[in-house]
């Protein structure tokens, strides 16, 4: 049963005020990611505090990064369900966990980060984990 | 934040991923919720059964950490007399 949108409203805040699109149903993600080119990261958030109380911080730090994807969107699991299930049709490989990340380029994940590589780690060494990424397979960005 | 537990009151483990080697020889990759004296409680778990030219136990971890834990038990308790060692899954690196 998914929480109160009224407890979980910040944590959407929180995604969309580092300027990710938020996609809460299913032809929203298929429009998203149905044909992306470029670069795309796919953040899907938790209510978790534990593991997602660290992961949104450590977005937010990666993105100030020169390097960073072209384009940054988020699912909430637990909340919009058929949204977050259509998403990880996309990146179907990788075992379902939130918080996680998926890294896309032209629609391939490129980078995957597992709830198990966020627990108990600091926003900053999980951001620098991201730029990592970002430095390998993301181009500078104005956006 | 490392050894930081954010529910007061649980282990260091708690919410962390880990690997639970039995003496039996199967193998759990799941979340860690308590110890009791029942057992140790796993959330989401997956589950390895040694056999006779299946995939080790390593390849198994190595397979977990790169893809992520494809769970066959929403929660499991595996009784303590049985628990070998239990270790966090990102400290399992590649043989």
């Amino acid at each position: 049963m998914p929480y109160d949108p009224r407890l979980v409203q910040p944590m959407r805040d929180e995604m969309t005020r580092m300027g990710a699109k938020e996609l809460t149903a299913v032809p929203e993600v298929d429009a998203a990611l149905g044909d992306s080119r470029g670069t795309m990261l796919v953040f899907v958030n938790s209510v978790c505090g534990c593991a997602a109380g660290s992961a949104r911080p450590a977005l937010t730090l990666a993105l100030r990064h020169p390097n960073r994807p072209e384009q940054v969107v988020t699912v909430f699991a637990g909340q919009d369900v058929d949204a977050v299930a259509r998403a990880r049709q996309y990146f179907s490989d990788y075992a379902p966990s939130s918080p996680s990340m998926a890294l896309l380029r032209d629609g391939e994940v490129v980078h995957f980060v597992h709830r198990h590589m966020i627990e108990g780690r600091s926003p900053d060494q999980i951001a620098q984990d991201l730029t990592a990424a970002f430095d390998r397979y993301c181009q500078p960005t104005t956006a | 934040m490392s050894g930081h537990v954010f529910h007061p009151g649980h282990s260091d483990l708690h919410g962390v991923t880990v690997v639970l080697e039995t003496d039996t020889g199967v193998l759990y990759v799941g979340r860690y919720h308590e110890e009791t004296a029942a057992g140790v409680l796993l959330h989401d778990a997956a589950e390895h059964q040694p056999a006779p030219g299946g995939t080790t136990a390593q390849a198994f971890v190595e397979k977990t950490l790169k893809f992520g834990v494809r769970a066959a038990h929403r929660n499991i308790v595996v009784p303590a007399a049985s628990v070998r060692r239990v270790s966090r899954l990102v400290d399992w690196t590649a043989a």
